[in-house]
């Protein structure tokens, strides 16, 4: 079986964002930059299905700039094989990201493609769903578990009322969710031996895709701040505020 | 304009979050519903009671008994081409089928929105909600999410759409429901409860959690929530995670125990009307949006609260 996997340079997630003064956006200049955590589930559940041997080739693959090699390299560090890099320096929407994602599915043809469930910047969560629509492949997303059958796969996914489980035929698209699994750390000496991995830049024209945006951000604002209220000295007095407030006899 | 809602629904009833998707809808136009499922006329018809609802579209199949993504979003592609926007509550339902619209149709999606600004521009969060973004589409068809804690719920009643039953497609066939395993619980759901206690790794155990939430959640008739944290470590399960990934809930009462107050958990509760922080660490960030903070051990207060109240 062969695997797919799709990774997002992100903002780290222990940074707290800032809104640019100017309203345009989110200030990422000089931040810490990270793989987007569920895109690290997804790099640690391909390497876990080919230590199984279940699957025998990872390929990592990331749309964005230039330095989104680094990302690509860390996911090689951690067990994928090769990458690939669609680089630009224009902001991708989910649609065009899926559309150059299928673009590369056609030329590698994987058994099963694992992506984030969603991206801790734009917060979108629909890359995955899109790319399966596009591929007429089924989808499993918010996986908590993935089981290879044979050619199926069964997915348990974390819904809002609990756990489902859908069995899906390969080639299938499946996303990941934070129980899925915890990503190891690339140890030093495969961080040394990623980076003599091979590792092929395109761009999104290779795959035909028009990344031309079809959103326009008019403005960034921060969202209104709470403030700090008070502290209590004692549960009497907690009890005292839920009364208060109605939600206690 | 002509919008077509996704009616989340279980094979019996209309589930809450459909209503506040008909309010974001009736924003923009006339409202029209897609219920699809087996066996789902008794749903349509209560769908049908909802305000402002002046048609709906009825997919009745034994292949969409389980709304599997692969199979509704085909049904609501085909009824796009005489509506304008398609929305769905940004639930995990509404989330598994939208971007698939989206794709079918060719239109770059919107989720999770806060606010209809015009018929093109809406508000949504980013970055775990530490800026809203102001989006305005190029696209000819919408498709949206919508954030349940954003819009007022539509009224369940009032409403005299018109019932008509549509195309439901044929099976997809490559994907196929196997189980569910849904938590049951007497108490409220925890996107519509009013009070929520919440509570996180400092429980230190599934035992702790719940032996000392559960019988405060009962004297406040409060649903129960947890921090990633303690779902990772298997104190709840997946279901009660509120954060950025997880629910978004804007309760009356909030009340945070034993939760630190990272950002991807204030994100999914910082709306919540009154902030309660239980901590024992006075410097903890929970204490930064909490309107009454109470510094102290959790394992003593909590049983204490719990008698007196």
């Amino acid at each position: 079986m062969k695997l797919l996997v799709a990774v997002k340079r992100v903002i780290d997630f222990n940074v707290k964002p800032r809104v640019k003064m100017d309203g345009s956006g989110v200030d990422l200049a000089n931040v810490k930059m990270s793989m987007n955590p569920f895109d690290e589930i997804a790099v640690e559940e391909a390497i876990r299905l080919k230590e199984k041997g279940v699957a025998t080739e990872i390929v990592a693959v990331s749309i964005g700039p230039a330095k989104a090699q680094e990302t690509l390299r860390t996911a090689l560090a951690m067990g994928a094989d090769r990458a690939v890099l669609v680089q630009t320096e224009e902001e991708v929407e989910p649609l065009a990201v899926a559309k150059i994602l299928k673009g590369i599915a056609a030329e590698e043809s994987p058994d099963l493609i694992i992506l984030g469930k969603q991206a801790i910047d734009d917060d979108s969560n629909q890359t995955g769903q899109m790319l399966a629509a596009l591929l007429g492949w089924p989808q499993g997303t918010f996986a908590s578990k993935v089981e290879v059958a044979g050619s199926d796969l069964n997915v348990t996914r974390e819904i809002d009322g609990g756990l489902e489980t859908v069995k899906l035929a390969t080639p299938a698209v499946v996303t990941t969710d934070l129980r899925l699994n915890e990503p190891r750390y690339a140890s030093l000496p495969n961080i040394m031996k990623a980076k003599s991995k091979p590792l092929a830049t395109k761009s999104p024209g290779d795959y035909g895709v028009d990344v031309a945006p079809r959103l326009e951000t008019l403005k960034v604002n921060e969202p209104p701040k709470r403030q700090a209220g008070i502290k209590v000295g004692s549960v009497d007095e907690l009890v005292g505020k839920l009364k208060a407030l109605g939600v206690a006899k | 304009m002509k919008t077509l809602v996704l009616v989340e629904h279980d094979g019996s009833s209309v589930k809450d979050a459909t209503l506040a998707a008909v309010t974001a809808a009736s924003q923009l136009g006339e409202v029209h519903l897609l219920v699809a499922g087996k066996g789902v006329r008794g749903v349509a018809d209560a769908a049908a009671k909802i305000a402002g609802v002046g048609k709906v579209h009825v997919a009745d199949g034994a292949h969409l008994e389980h709304q599997l993504a692969e199979d509704v979003a085909p049904v609501a592609a085909a009824l796009m081409s005489s509506h304008d926007a398609f929305l769905a509550p940004a639930t995990t339902t509404g989330k598994n089928v939208a971007p698939r619209v989206a794709a079918l149709l060719d239109v770059m999606q919107i989720s999770d929105i806060l606010s209809v600004e015009s018929e093109d521009t809406f508000t949504r969060p980013i970055y775990a909600g530490n800026a809203i973004a102001t989006v305005k589409t190029k696209d000819s068809k919408k498709v949206l999410t919508v954030r349940g804690t954003a819009f007022e719920k539509a009224a369940t009643s009032g409403g005299s759409g018109a019932v008509e039953a549509v195309d439901a497609g044929n099976a997809f066939g490559k994907s196929s429901f196997v189980s569910a395993e849904l938590s049951k619980s007497e108490r409220p759901e925890l996107t519509s409860a009013k009070v929520i206690v919440s509570g996180g790794r400092a429980f230190g155990s599934n035992e702790q959690f719940h032996g000392l939430l559960d019988p405060l959640a009962d004297k406040l008739g409060a649903a129960v929530g947890a921090s990633r944290a303690a779902v990772d470590a298997g104190y709840a399960p997946n279901d009660y995670q509120v954060g950025q990934t997880g629910k978004i809930v804007a309760p009356e009462v909030y009340v945070a125990i034993g939760i630190s107050g990272a950002i991807q958990h204030l994100a999914g509760m910082k709306d919540s009307k009154t902030i309660i922080a239980i901590n024992k660490d006075e410097e903890a960030p929970i204490f930064q949006v909490a309107d009454v903070g109470l510094v102290g051990d959790l394992f003593k207060i909590v049983p204490e609260l719990t008698e007196k109240l």
